[in-house]
Order: structure tokens, then sequence, then C-alpha cells
């Protein structure tokens, strides 16, 4: 639970920032660092059981009761379709709003959250194209962070109504 | 400081269709026949409050308009004009081009200039079709009020002392706009009088601290004078003396201002109250007070307005009651907690009971206050027949009963279409003309009856007509020249009757304005099964037909029955259920070796497996083991086989599409009491899921395409 505290601090504006840009959170699938908004993070949860939603894509988990409303969880493993891991005590929940036509509360389930960071405009490094290899169009670019790359997620177009079809 | 007047447009449009409202149903009175003073009393006030308030606001189209119609009705309150017929068709117009021009101010949109104009026209017609009788005709830019008043020779010479009390100009009356009135009689002179003004940082801005003696001098009674003040009698001290009156008239219009122009007072009236500065400029253009406003105007930013509701008070003080007991078993309950020892549980179960009772019945007092009548939804027929028999020539007896059964104020607006709908669906196709009725030996004018009336945790809706029925044989060929159904199929009376619900079915001979475009019977029955209703018909070739409609109560909270399926928990609507058996493997028929069915009674349900529907992995297949749930289809019973039964409770209904989508089969979730979420099961969904496994992503391309 500390852990979760942890990173619920990381919520809170800090007191010093260093130069104009925005936070974000970032979290982990696998070795892979990704980061969104942090303005866009309602809260950090713990995995715990969800209701299944009939005839959903496999990457819908379920529904999730946050304070009475009802919302949907999306495993981001199988999402970016990479091989889904079993959910363990360090299995974390964020809670994102996605603006589209309306906007709306949706949970991703990710391995761990790791750090809030700061980012700049020069920061950001394009994305590269895979053409058909890849889709990266979920992906607004990269950012350097010490030895490891940080992919910034569009969840806009990752999770929107569309995509959770 | 300057007062943001935008605040009040909300009550003003409120208001105003209200007063709209009791316009048309007087009308329509009036227009029966049954032409009563109160009545037309009634009618001409709700037009007078409207033009006021438009006038207040800026909205001068708006009152200009109500101003012509206003005249009319005081020709017709005075007597000098009779309800007509087509003066009341008139007028009904113009209320409905009043509707739409308040609600184009509303939203801030451009109203239809051209069908204002040509009512306006209708209007000014009908008040120039009797300026014989002495009452002078109204043009379009002569607005004034003496017009309507009857020449007096007289010239008399009026002494008013009007002080108006504090919260007069938070009433939305102006006392400017009532010297401009007088002012438009005769001479007018104006003194104010500012003594009882506070100092600069007692004033508050709102109240109005001046008193006034007003001289007029003119051809006006007591009357005339005491109609401008009429609207704030209750709000003012007010004397009308008569100072002299002789047969010579002088005519000089000059106004004298006292003298409250000091720079500080001037700068701050100017802001704060309308009163000082208009006084000042009370001679020049009228529409010297629109500038402002609708400066006022251009800064609200254009949203739809929230819905809002009247509640009874007693309604709300019930509530606040209940609340009361809450917060005193919370603090009993809470007390118990801080100091518990075993020997209190029987204390722990009482209170515990307690918050249960007062849980339930602060749940049924809150559902209350969104409950109104069902006459909210019954009250636009009256109108809605009125002009449709006009228009066919049809003569029509609207019934009503039951109207003040309640039912939830999200229904009410969602039964609002489909009741039309069925309404001109009698009308139109239902009821015949006089002569064809004389013809059938029925009587001439045709029954229209609404009826609606509580059943269970349900409400009835009937819509009765005495007129010509469904005629089976021509909906028969219909459906088979349209392919719904092969011409060598049996179909029983209810069967065919069924059949006008299917999309893309109608029997009208010619399409009308009124309907028989076949989109009608589908809608309505989608409509209402979307609110967890049901729709059906019984008619009688020669004797007429009706649709009844069943209604849950309320949309929020339903008797929801707990089953399992496989490891998870779902939730079915009671009131779909029929009945739940257990049931033997000899007994199932197979259909070509897939489809099951069980024998029921004289008929055979086919058995929906729901593991498999609802793509989970099943724990349970042998039917023997689980338990087959009969419900209500969309057209027939169906079972479903689940695994378990677990147990009934009220369900508070959530929506799934707030944060996600709309699922197939699914027409909602709750939140059960350990937190976690169960599925609220649809019926007619599954259904269709179960014949067409398709159909899970066919909603999702819709959506896209959307």
């Amino acid at each position: 639970m500390s852990e979760l505290q942890q990173a619920n601090e990381f919520l809170e504006p800090r007191d010093s920032v260093e130069k104009s840009g925005d936070h974000y959170l970032s979290f982990m699938l696998g070795d892979e660092a990704y980061g969104v908004e942090i303005l866009r993070v309602q809260e950090i949860k713990a995995w715990q059981n969800v209701t299944l939603i009939p005839n959903t894509p496999d990457y819908v988990c379920g529904v999730l009761n946050l304070r009475g409303a009802i919302i949907p969880v999306v495993d981001l493993r199988r999402r970016l379709d990479m091989t889904p891991k079993p959910y363990i005590s360090t299995t974390v929940v964020i809670v994102l709003k996605v603006e589209g036509m309306t906007s709306r509360i949706v949970g991703i389930v990710v391995d761990a959250v790791s750090d809030a960071i700061n980012v700049t405009e020069d920061m950001i490094r394009p994305t590269p194209d895979f053409g058909t290899h890849l889709d990266t169009h979920y992906i607004k670019g990269l950012v350097p962070n010490d030895n490891n790359m940080m992919m910034l997620l569009n969840i806009d177009h990752l999770l929107s109504v569309e995509a959770l079809g | 400081m300057s007062i943001d007047i935008s605040q009040f447009y909300d009550v003003f449009f409120e208001e105003s269709f209200e007063g709209l409202a009791a316009m048309e149903s007087g009308l329509l009175s009036l227009s029966m026949g049954s032409a009563d003073a109160e009545q037309i009393n009634t009618i001409f006030r709700a037009a007078h409050s409207i033009k006021g308030g438009a006038g207040t606001f800026g909205f001068m189209t708006i009152s200009d308009f109500t101003h012509v119609m206003e005249t009319l009705l005081d020709q017709m309150r005075n007597g000098e004009r009779d309800a007509t017929t087509e003066l009341t068709n008139v007028l009904l117009e113009a209320v409905d081009v009043l509707r739409e021009m308040l609600t184009a101010a509303q939203q801030k949109i451009d109203s239809d200039e051209s069908r204002i104009a040509a009512v306006r026209l209708k209007l000014e017609t009908m008040l120039n079709s009797q300026s014989d009788n002495g009452s002078e005709s109204t043009g379009p830019d002569q607005v004034h009020p003496q017009q309507v008043y009857p020449e007096q020779n007289k010239v008399s010479v009026w002494n008013i002392f009007f002080k108006p009390h504090p919260h007069l100009l938070q009433t939305g009356n102006d006392p400017v706009r009532m010297f401009r009135e007088l002012d438009m009689m005769g001479s007018l002179t104006v003194v104010a009088d500012d003594s009882q003004l506070p100092p600069f940082f007692d004033l508050e801005p709102e109240d109005s601290y001046l008193s006034w003696t007003l001289t007029l001098e003119g051809t006006v009674s007591k009357q005339d004078v005491f109609e401008v003040f009429e609207w704030v009698e209750d709000d003012c001290e007010l004397t009308i003396e008569l100072v002299s009156s002789n047969d010579s008239s002088q005519h000089d219009s000059d106004i004298e201002l006292s003298p409250i122009k000091q720079p500080i007072q001037d700068d701050f009236l100017a802001n704060a109250e309308p009163t000082g500065d208009d006084v000042a400029v009370q001679n020049d253009d009228s529409n010297q007070t629109s500038p402002v406003v609708s400066k006022a105007l251009v800064q609200v930013t254009t949203s739809q307005p929230a819905s809002s509701i009247r509640v009874g008070t007693d309604k709300v003080d019930s509530l606040i009651d209940l609340v009361g007991e809450l917060v005193i078993t919370q603090s009993m309950l809470s007390q118990i907690g801080d100091t518990f020892t075993e020997d209190m549980l029987p204390q722990l179960i009482d209170g515990l009971a307690q918050l249960e009772r007062n849980t339930r019945e602060m749940q049924e007092a809150i559902m209350q206050i969104r409950m109104l009548p069902i006459s909210f939804a019954f009250n636009r027929f009256p109108r809605l027949v009125h002009d449709m028999s006009a228009k066919t020539g049809k003569q029509v007896e609207l019934k009503l009963s039951g109207e003040q059964t309640e039912l939830d104020k999200t229904v009410i607006e969602k039964m609002g279409d489909p009741l039309v709908h069925l309404v001109r669906n009698s009308l139109d196709h239902g009821l015949e003309t006089p002569a064809v009725r004389r013809a059938a030996g029925k009587n001439e004018t045709g029954l229209l009856w609404l009826n609606a009336f509580h059943q269970g945790g349900n409400i009835i809706i009937e819509v009765t007509d005495d007129g010509a029925g469904l005629n089976d044989e021509k909906i028969l060929n219909k459906a088979i020249e349209r392919g719904l159904v092969s011409p060598d199929e049996v179909l029983s009376p209810q069967r065919i009757h069924e059949l006008i619900f299917l999309p893309g079915f109608s029997t009208a001979d010619s399409v009308t304005d009124v309907s028989g475009r076949g989109v009608g019977m589908d809608v309505v029955r989608k409509n209402i099964v979307s609110l967890g209703g049901s729709v059906n018909v019984v008619s009688t070739l020669g004797q007429g037909s009706t649709f009844t409609i069943r209604l849950p109560l309320t949309l929020a909270i339903m008797d929801g029955q707990t089953i399992r399926v496989s490891d998870q928990h779902y939730i079915l609507p009671l009131i779909s259920i029929v009945e739940t058996l257990e049931i033997k493997n000899s007994d199932i028929k197979h259909v070509s070796g897939k489809g099951e069915l069980y024998p029921l009674r004289d008929e055979y349900v086919p058995i929906i497996r729901l593991y498999d529907v609802l793509g989970l992995k099943p724990i349970v297949t042998n039917l023997e083991e689980g338990l087959l749930v009969v419900v209500d289809g969309a057209e027939s019973k169906v079972g479903l086989f689940i695994d378990d039964l677990l147990g009934q409770q009220q369900v508070v209904i959530k929506s799934l599409e707030t944060n996600y989508r709309k699922v197939m089969g699914v027409s909602g979730a709750t939140i059960l009491g350990d937190g976690t979420i169960a599925l609220i099961l649809d019926v007619q969904g599954l259904v269709s899921l179960y014949k067409d496994p398709s159909l899970a992503h066919v909603i999702i391309a819709d959506e896209r395409a959307a």
C-alpha cells in the first residue's frame, strides 16, 4: 500500500518546477517506459477484480466501481499487442480522463508506475514511422530519459470509444 | 456594480412558457364555446405578463408582438369583440409564434422573421376588421397603450404620489416604464424625491429609495391611470387624486426633474439603478434601454438551459424530516460504535434496522420528487386534436382520464413523442370522417380516450379510439406485399395486429401530412422498449382500437433478480421473469439437432444458454443441473439457461454508456452491496444476440457511422 501512496504523491503538484513544460507520469510495461500527461491522471489504484462485459475485445478487462461511477478497464499490454502478464500485487490501474465526443473515465492496467517527469517541448523527439509493420499513431513522441526512452501516449486516440469497441 | 439582469432570464423564460401554456389551454376552452370572462382575463393576464417581462429584458420584438395580441385580447375582455373560431385560431397561431420567438431568444438564435410577420399581419387584419366600433386600429409601429382606451373628451389633471417599496425593482418592475406609459396618455410632470436616499456606502443598489409625485394632464380616467400601476399596487404606496377636470385641453409635455444630479449619484445611479438615469432620458427614444440590455446579452455564452423541476414544498419538507431522522440514526450508530461491547449487539441490530428503514423511506421520498403527473404529457393533446380535427375535417371528442397518475420525469419526457404518434395515428387512420361514421351507424363525433393508471409497479397508458379498427386483411396483404410474411403463413388476428409494429409498415392509402410515412409504429415500439416498457394493440374491425403502453414507474431503480451464470453475477429485471423451472433432459425437444425447445404447457419455449450468448466459459452445461428462467422476449417467451438463482433486490440502475458504450444484451449496471458491479441484462437484446451473434459487433459499426 505504501507504494501506492508514494505513487499518488506524484500527483501532487511539485514545488519547484524547473522549466515550463508538462508533467508526465511514467509507467512500465515490461522494460518499456510510457508516459501520460499527469493532468489526465485521476487516480492510481491497486488491481482489483473487475466485472466482465460480454462480447468485448479481449483487451477490455471489464468494468470497475470507482466511487459509484462505472468505468471500463483496459489491459494496456493486450491493447498494444504485447504478451499478457498475470496480474500480481504490484499491478496497478491508472485511472485516466479521456477526451473525445464526451469526456470519459477509463482505467488502464500497467505493470508499475515509476516517476513523474517534467517534459519540455524541445525534449520531445518525433516518432519514427514503422509503416505497416507497427501502428504508432497513439505515440505522440519520444523522450530520452536517463538511459531509457519514454513513449508519450496519445490516450484520446488509444482509448477512444471506437478503439474500445 | 451594474446589475446583470441576465440572471433573471431563466425565470422570465420559465414564467413565459408557463404563461403560454395557460394562454393555449384558455384559448382552446374558448374555442370549445365556453367563453367566460374569467377565462379571457387569464389569457389576457398571461399575455400582459409576457409583454411586460419581454420589455423589461429588452426583447423588443417579443414585447411588440405580444402587444398586438394583448390589444385584441383586451377588446375581447371588454366585450368589444366576440371570441370567434377564426379569432381563436389566429391567437393560437400567435401563441405558437410567440413560443418560437421565446425559444429563439432563449437559445440566442434567430427566429423565423417571415412567419412572425405573417402572423402579425393576420393579427393586425383582425384588429382592423372592427375598426368601426370606436377603437382605433393599431399599426405595427404605433404601439401606444392609450389606443385601446375609448376616447374621452374631458381633460383631467391627476396628482399621483408613487412610493415603491424597496424591493420593487427586484420584482422586475421598472417605474420608468410606467411613467413612460403615463406620458403617452397626456402631459406628465415628474418630481422625484430622493430624500430617503442613504449615504453612498449604505446604499443597497438593488433597492428602490426614490418616491415620485407625478402630475398628469390629459383625457384620461382614474381607471386608466390605475391600470398603469396595476402590477405594482401591492409593492408600493400609491395615491391617485383628481386635481381638476375641465373641457379645455392644453398640450405641453415638459418634464421637470428633481435636482438629483450630483455627479457621484448620477454616475452611480446610471450603473446601479436604472431609475435615476432613465427618468432623465424618458422623453427620448423609448428604446433607450435596449443597448444596455443587449450588452448583457452578448456576455452570456450560449448554453442549453439546465432542465428544472418544480417541487411541492410538502415533498421537500417530508424529505427534510427524513434527513433529520437519518442524522439521528447515524449519531446513534456512531455512539454505539465508539463504545461497543458485546452486550450492545441488540442495540446495534436495532440501529441498523432503523437505518434501513430511513434509507428506504428517503429513497421513496426522493423518487417522489422526480414524479410528475402525466398531465404534463397529456396537456399537449387538446391542442393537437383541435388542430388535427380542423385539418382532417373529422369531429373528435378528446377524453382524458387519470391525468394525476404520477411517473418519473424522464419517463414522461421520453414518452411524449411516442404518445403523440399514437394519438396522430388514431386520428388519422383510426377515426373516420363524419360521413363514413354516419353511414356505419356511429355517432358523427369520434371518441379519443387517453387513460393512465397504476398497476403494480407499472404505469399503464391507454390510447383508445372508437374508429375503424385495424383491418386484418389489409395489414396481411400489405405485409405479404412488403415481404414481411410469406403468403401461405397462417397468422392469428393478434399476430396480424403485431405486424404494424414492424419497421417500414404503413397501411395508410396515401401518405398524408399527418402520418403514413411508415416510420411510425416501429419507432414507437422501439422508444417504449428502450424505456423498459412494452406496447400492444387490441382492435376490433369497425369498433376501434386500444393501444396499451406499459411502463416502469421510474428508470432509476428497479426490482432485480440476481442470477449466476458461470462465475459471474447478473441482474435480470424481475418484471420480465415469467417463471423459473428445473427441467429434465428427457423433456427437451431438438430442432435439427441444434435448437433446443422446452415444452411449457401448450407452448414450445426456445432455450438460450446464457453462457453462450455472454461468451463465458461454462461451469454447468447439463440442463438438469441448472435452472431455466422463462422470460417475456420481444415477441414470445424464451427460456434462459442459468447456473443459479441468488436473490431478489432493488437495484439502482447506472449507465455503462457514461464511460464506455452501449453493450448488446446489457441495459446497464448496478453496484451490489459488496461494492462489486453486476450487469443488468436486457432480455430483448439477449434474444436478438441469440438469433444473430454478429449483432454484438454491429452496434460498434453504427456508432462509428454516427
